[in-house]
């Protein structure tokens, strides 16, 4: 007869882990030496890493930071008895004599201050957006960094940028006022037409005479002197904060139940996800000057940034979209069912839900679409590669590879690291614990 | 609860009329000439098979679904496809689903004071102390900086009826409420609901918890294939069943 009854008197009390489990040497064991295969892989990863280091650092740690040129950096280092032709060590005096044009191309040296504090401004304008502690009043800042760091950068009568900002003044001030009268299409339609027409017909006068009745400006600086990361940055950073909205809208858009706004969303979403970047750029570079009016100057690196935009917005797009369908039906339901009308949902209830389960994929666009600026060079932009390109035709530096590439891959690298531990940054904080 | 409902009080006032509504899903008739009129003050449970188009009925109530056919009306407010309508019916009538669907990404205290902010327009304050206010009336104030995951299922569900609450609704409507809820919490949602009647809610719930239709609803209604079957006292309802779908239904769902 099995006594199949028992009744716990006293509860067991919680003890610490073991040691394999807890310290620094548990975690060796545990994942570097917990049976022999496990150890023989680990000895021969160990292995490989030393010797790739091994060959790799000597190479880097090179005393050629002062040399003027190939052929002189060679020299030094047959000196020091290594390798004279390329592999003894790098060259590094190519980044020490034009790493300033690296970064701001072919602009005046005597005005390098104004890309800086422009990008300067950039950190104080993004730090309200991208992180909790920042002052709330810095959000002024970044509605009107967009015009400062045109003005800042290309210079040229301070009364352009004012007139174009001037037109998402008339555009709210229109909507607000046309909303009350007519009601919120007519709001709609006054906020979207009433600045197209400012901006069409009536900033470019407009502003050539406040200039001409108050002189303020600054030297203009050409768009081809623009060049380097500046340039990478320009485009980048343009394409990042007007790409996240224009995908939302596309979106949402190719969720809609209208039957017309849906097929314009998917059309363009298809299209533009069915053309290479490189057509696109080619299109802006020499297409669109046929389509434009005789006459109209639109500059080159700003029908760039337009394409970049357009091309990360419909990768944005689907990215969002994936991030809405993740979304359970009873989200929108407990939204509807306490009153909240579309807009309203969408932006307390849906998009913020949305959004975070697509950051690691709208994190992966924004990395890519800063990657590929570099494609700029090809329609004859000075971006870091086309500026790489340069330099290696001067004759000092004819023949230099890796130190240049090298440099660019490794700024590059900061750059997208940075974004990339950000979003895990932004994941974690707004994690709630579901 | 047992005596709860001796107390309770219907008006003669009307607060919901449905005359002949019909809906289809594609060409699935699912909900078929119904008719149905709630008084303010009434406890009505909905009861039958599942498919029978019970929990659509109730969310045609408050426009989640659209209906085709017929006439609902909400208050003395028509229901059409007229948005302003359906966002005025929206805002006086409170739902409760069977998943919570509370707002993961915000705390207990903001998914209650989200709507009445944004849709009643009432001040950060005064909104957070009616929160606090329906947060002590369903038990759980101490939870209000914690956000929905990090509640239990019971504790969600209170959370997800004293945010409807917040918005001051005049009629309550419950789709299975305690369905998804282990066994050990529905009794603290039947508690929160039974207070709800107490205090005089008009309230359309679909649940299977027939001891709560025994002893809160003044009223059940069986639903099956799209129809209003029967519906009586729930004494005469339980005790005395007319129809022979009901009589099977009740015997499968009381009987073990």
């Amino acid at each position: 007869m099995v006594d199949l009854s028992f009744v716990r008197k006293d509860i067991v009390p919680q003890r610490a882990a073991p040691l394999s489990e807890a310290g620094i040497v548990g975690w060796f064991r545990k994942n570097m030496f917990s049976d022999i295969p496990n150890t023989i892989l680990t000895i021969i990863v160990l292995y490989f890493i030393i010797s790739v280091l091994s060959s790799i650092l000597p190479w880097v740690f090179s005393p050629t930071w002062y040399s003027g040129s190939l052929t002189e950096c060679r020299s030094i280092l047959a000196e020091l008895g290594r390798d004279g032709h390329g592999g003894g060590g790098a060259c590094w005096g190519v980044i020490r004599e034009r790493w300033l044009q690296l970064l701001f191309g072919f602009y005046p040296s005597e005005l390098y201050w104004r890309p800086i504090l422009a990008f300067f401004l950039l950190g104080l304008a993004l730090a309200p957006v991208l992180f909790e502690g920042a002052s709330r009043k810095l959000l002024y800042l970044t509605a009107v960094y967009p015009f400062l760091c045109f003005w800042l950068i290309w210079g040229g009568s301070i009364w352009f940028p004012i007139t174009v900002f001037a037109g998402f003044i008339i555009a709210y001030v229109g909507f607000v006022y046309v909303n009350k009268i007519a009601g919120s299409l007519s709001g709609v339609i006054a906020s979207i037409v009433l600045p197209l027409i400012w901006w069409l017909f009536i900033v470019s006068p407009l502003s050539t005479m406040l200039f001409s009745i108050l002189p303020i400006g600054s030297e203009a600086i050409d768009s081809d002197r623009l060049g380097g990361f500046m340039l990478a940055v320009l485009i980048g950073v343009t394409g990042i904060a007007l790409s996240l909205p224009i995908g939302i809208l596309l979106a949402l858009g190719r969720q809609s139940d209208l039957p017309i706004l849906k097929g314009v969303c998917v059309c363009f979403i298809e299209f533009i996800r069915g053309v290479p970047l490189i057509t696109l750029l080619f299109v802006a570079s020499t297409l669109l000057n046929i389509f434009l009016p005789p006459g109209s100057n639109f500059d080159l690196i700003l029908r760039v940034m337009i394409m970049v935009t357009l091309f990360a917005s419909a990768y944005m797009a689907e990215v969002v979209r994936g991030g809405l369908a993740a979304l359970p039906k009873g989200q929108y339901e407990a939204a509807d069912s306490l009153g909240l009308d579309y807009w309203k949902a969408q932006r307390l209830i849906i998009m913020p839900q949305a959004l975070k389960i697509s950051i690691p994929g709208i994190v992966s666009t924004f990395i890519g679409l800063f990657k590929d600026t570099t494609l700029v060079s090809i329609i004859g932009l000075l971006d870091p590669l086309g500026l790489s390109t340069n330099i290696r035709a001067d004759m000092a530096w004819n023949g230099i590879l890796w130190e240049l590439y090298g440099f660019v891959g490794f700024i590059f690298f900061i750059f997208c690291f940075s974004m990339s531990r950000y979003s895990m940054y932004l994941e974690r904080r707004l994690a709630t614990g579901h | 609860m047992a005596n709860a409902k001796k107390q309770l009080e219907v008006s003669d006032e009307v607060a919901i009329q449905i005359t002949k509504m019909n809906k289809w899903f594609g060409s699935f008739h699912v909900l078929r000439d119904i008719d149905l009129k709630v008084n303010r003050g009434e406890r009505i449970v909905i009861a039958g098979p599942s498919g029978s188009g019970k929990s659509t009925l109730i969310r045609c109530i408050n426009a989640l679904e659209e209906h085709q056919e017929g006439l609902i009306t909400v208050d003395g407010t028509v229901l059409s496809s007229d948005l302003k309508n359906i966002d005025t019916i929206r805002s006086e009538v409170g739902m409760c689903f069977q998943h919570f669907n509370l707002f993961p990404h915000l705390t207990i205290l903001e998914n209650c004071m989200l709507a009445p902010v944004w849709v009643r327009k009432v001040p950060q304050k005064e909104a957070m102390e009616t929160a606090m206010h329906f947060l002590e009336k369903v038990k759980i104030p101490e939870q209000a900086n914690k956000y929905p995951g990090q509640l239990s299922g019971g504790q969600q569900q209170r959370v997800a009826i004293a945010r409807s609450l917040c918005m001051k609704p005049r009629i309550m409507l419950f789709d299975e409420p305690t369905s998804a809820l282990d066994p050990e919490m529905i009794k603290e949602v039947l508690d929160t609901m039974v207070q709800l009647a107490e205090d005089g809610m008009t309230m359309l719930v679909v649940t299977h918890e027939m001891g709560f239709a025994r002893e809160v609803a003044n009223r059940v209604i069986f639903m099956d294939e799209g129809q209003i079957i029967e519906q009586n006292e729930p004494e005469q309802f339980f005790d005395n069943p007319q129809n022979d779908r009901t009589k099977l239904f009740l015997s499968q769902i009381l009987g073990h």
